[in-house]
């Protein structure tokens, strides 16, 4: 009798539509995803249970932390438009270049009058000023908090024909009093309504 | 200096015969590597989104706003020093406010709302009374508790107004 003879396959699989396609994804999630800046202010969030996530467009978010106030404009034309016009107000002329170079910049802390020392700045720097720097003025003498806050709402209001969000982004070990100072800063300009950004509760 | 061997097989007349490699690579590793970078660029664009709480606050110069509330409806929620809260139902110096870690508060907003609904069928309203003694944290942690326990009428946040019955509560109980 004759044995039926069984034929053997290759295991090996042809590889390259799959490499094609999974690099494919790798590009697009690669293209996608917005290089996150690192934050200049530490701050611990404190947890909540809360399910709503930030929007990430039109926002301000006010960092607060060790006493200091940090305030980040989300959008580069946002930026631009809005150091225009801090410009004007506190008569500083912006080059085009410095414009450019704010435009892409993060979450700052300064003074109006040390700005285009620290947009001129490199990374290294620029960091190592933030650390030094007292935050942005927002006393009430000479508070350049609000004068960015306003400057800001007016540019989303006049580019993007919305209101903007403010987010406050707070230390879990500030004391409440500090935010009490920025919340009342908002809450002079009308602004009642803010979010509260915090991490998520495990579990 | 270098140069390019062009002689083939230095001046021999025998034929060389290169051997033909196959073209095939093995991918198997750089799939791999692709979809273990994928997984990572998925998970960071999605998780990587924080959370955001949506607070509202009375307006501070419009009056028109104010509204008023039932004391008995009422729990007021003082946020002292060291994580410690003091509340009170009903009118400021008429009980006396019990003092509090932010572990048992949950209980005793989820007790005095369904003592309420049981005996009147109304909504607890809530007022948070953040002092100076308190932290970012503990703010954001009692309007968190505030949203576990469903509380659904807005609750009332008030920094400004924090009467000196209250202020001598705390202050007996430490935590001002």
């Amino acid at each position: 009798m004759a044995r039926a003879k069984v034929q053997r396959k290759s295991t090996a699989i042809d590889m390259t539509a799959m490499c094609d396609v999974s690099f494919l994804l790798l590009t697009f999630f690669i293209l996608t995803a917005t290089a996150r800046q690192p934050d200049p202010l530490e701050v611990k969030l404190p947890s909540s249970t809360y399910k709503i996530k930030v929007p990430d467009l039109d926002m301000g978010i006010l960092s607060i932390g060790k006493g200091k106030v940090f305030y980040e404009i989300v959008g580069s034309d946002i930026k631009k438009a809005t150091l225009v016009k801090m410009g004007e107000k506190y008569n500083i002329t912006f080059t085009p270049e410095e414009v450019q170079r704010f435009s892409v910049l993060g979450s700052f802390g300064v003074p109006i009058g040390n700005l285009k020392e620290f947009i001129m700045m490199d990374g290294d720097g620029r960091e190592k000023f933030l650390k030094a720097s007292p935050g942005i003025p927002a006393d009430s003498t000479n508070n350049q908090l609000a004068e960015w806050l306003m400057q800001s709402r007016h540019s989303v209001a006049e580019l993007h024909q919305t209101q903007m969000r403010v987010a406050i982004k707070g230390d879990a070990d500030e004391e409440y009093p500090m935010v009490k100072k920025i919340v009342d800063i908002l809450q002079k300009q009308k602004i009642n309504k803010f979010s509260l950004i915090t991490s998520t509760e495990g579990g | 200096m270098a140069e390019l061997d062009t002689s083939s097989g230095g001046g021999k007349d025998k034929k060389v015969r290169s051997k033909k490699a196959s073209t095939k690579v093995d991918l198997t590793a750089m799939v791999d590597l692709a979809f273990l970078l994928i997984t990572f660029f998925m998970l960071t664009t999605s998780l990587s989104k924080p959370i955001a709480m949506d607070i509202a606050k009375p307006d501070q110069e419009d009056n028109d706003v104010r509204m008023e509330l039932r004391a008995s409806e009422t729990m007021t929620i003082l946020l002292g020093k060291n994580n410690k809260v003091a509340w009170y139902m009903g009118e400021a110096g008429k009980s006396a406010p019990n003092i509090e870690g932010f572990s048992d508060v949950r209980k005793s907003i989820l007790k005095n709302k369904n003592d309420l609904y049981k005996s009147r069928g109304r909504l607890l309203i809530v007022v948070v009374k953040p002092t100076e003694g308190a932290t970012y944290k503990n703010f954001v942690d009692i309007m968190d508790e505030i949203n576990i326990t469903g509380i659904k009428t807005a609750p009332a946040i008030d920094d400004v107004y924090i009467t000196d019955d209250e202020k001598a509560a705390m202050r007996a109980g430490g935590i001002l």
